[in-house]
């Protein structure tokens, strides 16, 4: 088991620490909920150096990674961010992702349980096509900062103007003399920071966070606050809405899906999939009760089976109500549909949702 | 931290409050803080017999679900049903306003097989 450069931090800190995609990491340190309400109502702190971080560079990685991925690459400004996802040839997802357009490079953030099937697949076609990569992952580190308060803790400790920074932009610059590429990316549908910097200085600016911001209400947050935060924000999680067989327009992503683009890899799949409208679809679900729907659990429409759960948790910012997303057929995939969740031979209310199920006040 | 003095313990990190042929039954601070924030809780019915070990319920925590295990046999007299509107009591107050149940005991000399708590206290270190 890998662990991160922020390892002796969590273990420090009394964090529960779980293995996730390859790594130990921290599940949980004071609690997952109190965690969550840190983050929504103050910020939180995240370690997510388990991440995979490649480097791209040459005058053809805009061209080369628009051949193999749904959005547009060449369109991004410097120093733009952009979500990104590579498909297969079926239109199944092979990883999300985000693009981060820098001064010299480009830098790809792929996820931890995929970082080596991205880069077995990257390095298959990128040197002949004229693209260098280097594989940070393990080595460089990712600390997300979270939430309201964010640009007001963070901006002491960093050389770039954060205010003016717009959501999905960045910058390079130093966090406390150190380094990074600061920018304004995340996965709690909250506003804030993710910082990428070398592994071997990262200890020093968790630790320098924590203590000059902890007054404010800083707190380190694990996996298990950051998936709700994610859930309730209506962000896909690799492996359960997106999957090598669930595609980006079964998952909602078609705001994604650039079809004006030249041939990329599941272009015409995906296209078809689309025109056709008869796949099965993620939808959120509301519960009607207390009994939290989980991974798995059948979802059924007049008795007979029309999905299944992909993920699921209490909602803290939706009126403490379970939810879930689903991937269900289509006729039972409207926005109020009555639906049942089955669990442990119990049926239990459910209703269709629109997603996001939380949006924060602009 | 200390257990009770007046309580029995399971292997499974369930505790027992005796009172002659009744006993209360609840999760040990060590399951609570096991299992970290408590959102539901599922109970058996009022009058259902179970058996020694039986699963009869689950708990479950932001991001499991756990089976929850009689310490004893028994008819259910009572349940938590405070526990309904408010699991987390269970994380707040293991031994108190977290309690689960009660039972008629149809077997009281199983308190025998149960810990006192000088020996759940080593079981229950992290």
């Amino acid at each position: 088991m890998k662990r991160t450069a922020l390892h002796e931090e969590h273990v420090a800190a009394g964090a529960r620490l779980v293995p996730f995609g390859g790594f130990e990491m921290p599940v949980q340190y004071a609690g997952i909920l109190k965690e969550h309400d840190a983050v929504r109502h103050r910020a939180g702190l995240f370690d997510l150096s388990h991440m995979g971080q490649f480097w791209l560079t040459g005058d053809r990685v805009a061209e080369w990674s628009d051949t193999l991925t749904i959005n547009a690459v060449a369109t991004m400004k410097p120093m733009q961010a952009r979500y990104n996802i590579f498909c297969n040839d079926a239109g199944g997802a092979h990883d999300d992702t985000i693009f981060y357009r820098l001064g010299d490079r480009w830098l790809l953030v792929v996820n931890a349980a995929n970082a080596e099937k991205m880069w077995d697949y990257l390095t298959a076609s990128a040197p002949s096509s004229g693209v260098a990569l280097e594989n940070q992952h393990g080595r460089r580190a990712l600390i997300a900062i979270q939430g309201p308060r964010s640009v007001e803790m963070l901006q002491p400790h960093v050389d770039v103007e954060l205010s003016p920074m717009r959501y999905y932009f960045c910058a390079e610059g130093r966090v406390n003399g150190i380094p990074a590429v600061i920018a304004r990316t995340g996965y709690t549908g909250e506003d804030g920071f993710e910082l990428f910097l070398d592994g071997e200085r990262a200890a020093e600016v968790w630790r320098t966070l924590l203590h000059d911001c902890g007054p404010q209400g800083l707190e380190p947050c694990g996996l298990g606050a950051r998936d709700v935060l994610r859930l309730e924000a209506g962000m896909p999680l690799y492996g359960h809405e997106l999957t090598e067989e669930i595609t980006p327009v079964q998952a909602g992503l078609t705001w994604a899906l650039k079809l004006n683009k030249p041939e990329f890899v599941g272009k015409s799949a995906l296209a078809a999939q689309r025109e056709r409208d008869d796949y099965a679809r993620i939808v959120g679900l509301v519960m009607g009760g207390r009994t939290p729907a989980r991974e798995g659990y059948p979802v059924l429409q007049d008795g007979r089976v029309v999905g299944e759960i992909r993920s699921g948790s209490i909602a803290p910012s939706v009126g403490n109500k379970n939810i879930a997303t689903s991937l269900v057929q289509p006729e039972a995939a409207a926005v109020g549909t009555g639906l049942a969740v089955e669990i442990r031979g119990t049926l239990h209310e459910a209703s269709v949702a629109p997603l996001p199920f939380y949006k924060r006040a602009q | 931290m200390a257990q009770p003095e007046d309580l029995l313990f399971s292997k499974e990190h369930e505790w027992v409050r005796l009172d002659g042929n009744s006993a209360t039954i609840g999760i040990t601070d060590y399951a609570q803080n096991a299992l970290g924030d408590i959102v539901y809780v599922e109970l058996p019915k009022v009058g259902a017999t179970v058996a020694q070990f039986a699963n009869i319920g689950v708990i479950e925590s932001v991001k499991a679900v756990s089976d929850l295990f009689t310490p004893m046999s028994g008819e259910i007299v009572e349940v938590n049903a405070a526990l309904e509107s408010d699991p987390a009591a269970v994380n707040r107050e293991p031994y108190g306003a977290g309690w689960l149940l009660k039972m008629r005991l149809t077997n009281p000399t199983e308190s025998k097989t149960l810990l006192p708590p000088a020996e759940y206290e080593k079981i229950a270190t992290d």
